[in-house]
């Protein structure tokens, strides 16, 4: 099977040499990486302006010092989420990587790997084949990153995309999407970072490839 | 009052050298220049100071100006902001402002004018009884707050378009501008100053605007973010030159579209 041209030969297949994570996973993913940190700290010092719970996020870790410092970086780390995203979404459907890596999600498999997962047996031996529940979490924050740009939209231009926010069913409910789709971004990235820690050389793998 | 008058004087400035002007440095120039500098030294130092500190937000304006011109392009002049039945009126509608309820200004409707200047064949002050005479609509709109929350309420008075066609205003000028009582003061492009929805409004709920929502007059645009709905306006500018306002000048985004 050929891909990007025909140099490369199925470079995420477990019997190639080829690296683990091509060159555009690994910049994109980084890239991504502080888009998201950006977009979330500042969206914490946004959300603090108008708490839709009855909670507020410590200053200490939102990002603008105020609302027009948290807007501004909102605003402008935007672009490069949902450029680096489209980058990696275009590619990744047509290198037939998210079909290869992510698909299927077998549900009974699903639950065989997560209660392995729960009970520290999961073994990590190939980085380039993931288990159903990786499978799940990765197609998962997809989703949830789809959800937050057409949440965050409806949000931003209630006036110009009116359809998209009553889709949502009005503006006010579009916050809470926003919000939510926020939290399963963070809950996603919480056990992605205990995970590459757990799993060092999966960390080594989306730095040098392998 | 003097806040109107040094916007004058500005406006007056600027028409003489008209054609220099082009010659001049933008704002967003200006602020490209020292957002340049910023970013070296973003580059120099870290820690949370820096991100979070002025200089930073120096540095992301000019994606701020970028931003302008983004959503002016999305802007359709003929798409109108959803409408509401009375009965989503939010009830009661809440005072938001820069000062305290109490200290809303209050202004003597007999001493009352509205001031015009620039771009405009007419420049005769408006009393209120002239403004209150002119052909009025009533909207009910959503205001949204930049800080996120919105509410529905329901606003009476004249388009704004009608009033600068009334005053002979040249709507190919950029901005028409807004001075305000207490010292506030707001810019808006043409295209939204001409947009159906705009408004210049002298009612709140059926009730002449009591002083916490802009007595006597408010500039109501349902297609942009609340603060940029001046109240107690007592000066409108037509003209080219980008003039920011309160908010803006601080740092929120200036087109502020919806």
């Amino acid at each position: 099977m050929l891909e990007l041209g025909s140099t490369v030969v199925r470079p995420d297949s477990p019997q190639s040499k080829g690296p683990v994570h091509p060159l555009y996973v690994r910049v994109t993913h980084w890239i991504n990486a502080v888009a998201i940190i950006v977009m979330i700290g500042s969206g914490w010092e946004i959300y603090n302006a108008s708490p839709l719970f009855p909670f507020v996020f410590p200053k200490a870790i939102t990002l603008g010092g105020w609302l027009a410092g948290a807007l501004l970086w909102h605003f402008a780390a935007m672009w490069l989420l949902v450029a680096n995203g489209f980058v990696y979404v275009a590619l990744g459907v047509a290198t037939g990587r998210f079909r290869r890596m992510l698909l299927p999600v077998p549900p009974l498999a699903f639950v065989r790997d997560l209660r392995a997962a729960l009970s520290g047996q999961l073994t990590y031996d190939d980085l380039s084949v993931y288990n159903a529940v990786q499978k799940a979490l990765y197609l998962g924050v997809i989703l949830a990153g789809a959800l937050i740009v057409a949440s965050g939209l409806a949000i931003w231009k209630p006036v110009q995309l009116r359809e998209l926010t009553a889709l949502f069913g009005g503006y006010d409910v579009a916050r809470f999407v926003h919000f939510f789709a926020m939290a399963a971004i963070a809950i996603f990235f919480a056990i992605h970072v205990v995970m590459a820690v757990v799993v060092p050389k999966s960390l080594r793998a989306m730095i040098r490839g392998r | 009052m003097s806040y109107l008058r040094t916007s004058v004087q500005r406006v007056d400035a600027a028409l003489l050298g008209k054609d220099a002007a082009k010659l001049l440095p933008e704002p967003s120039r200006r602020n490209f220049l020292r957002a340049g500098a910023s970013i070296g030294a973003l580059a120099l130092l870290t820690g949370c100071d820096i991100i979070d500190g002025p200089s930073a937000e120096n540095a992301l304006r000019i994606v701020s100006r970028f931003n302008d011109r983004v959503q002016a392009m999305l802007f359709n002049p003929n798409r109108l902001a959803p409408t509401y039945p009375e009965t989503a009126i939010t009830r009661p509608f809440p005072f938001n402002a820069y000062y305290r309820e109490e200290n809303a200004p209050d202004i003597d409707q007999d001493d009352y004018k509205l001031l015009i200047d620039g771009l405009v064949d007419d420049k005769e002050p408006w009393t209120l009884d002239r403004l209150y005479a002119l052909p009025q609509e009533t909207q009910i709109t959503r205001l949204v707050c930049v800080e996120g929350w919105s509410a529905i309420g329901k606003w009476t008075g004249t388009p704004l378009r009608e009033f600068l066609r009334r005053i002979g205003a040249d709507t190919r000028a950029k901005y028409v501008h807004f001075t305000c009582a207490e010292g506030y003061s707001s810019s808006i492009d043409m295209a939204t100053a001409l947009h159906p929805q705009t408004q210049l409004t002298f009612k709140y709920d059926g009730e002449i605007l009591p002083p916490k929502y802009g007595f006597p007059m408010r500039v109501r645009i349902p297609t942009k973010l609340g603060f940029k709905n001046p109240k107690h306006v007592i000066g409108l500018v037509v003209l080219n030159n980008y003039t920011g306002g309160y908010w803006e000048d601080q740092g929120y985004n200036w087109f502020s579209g919806l």
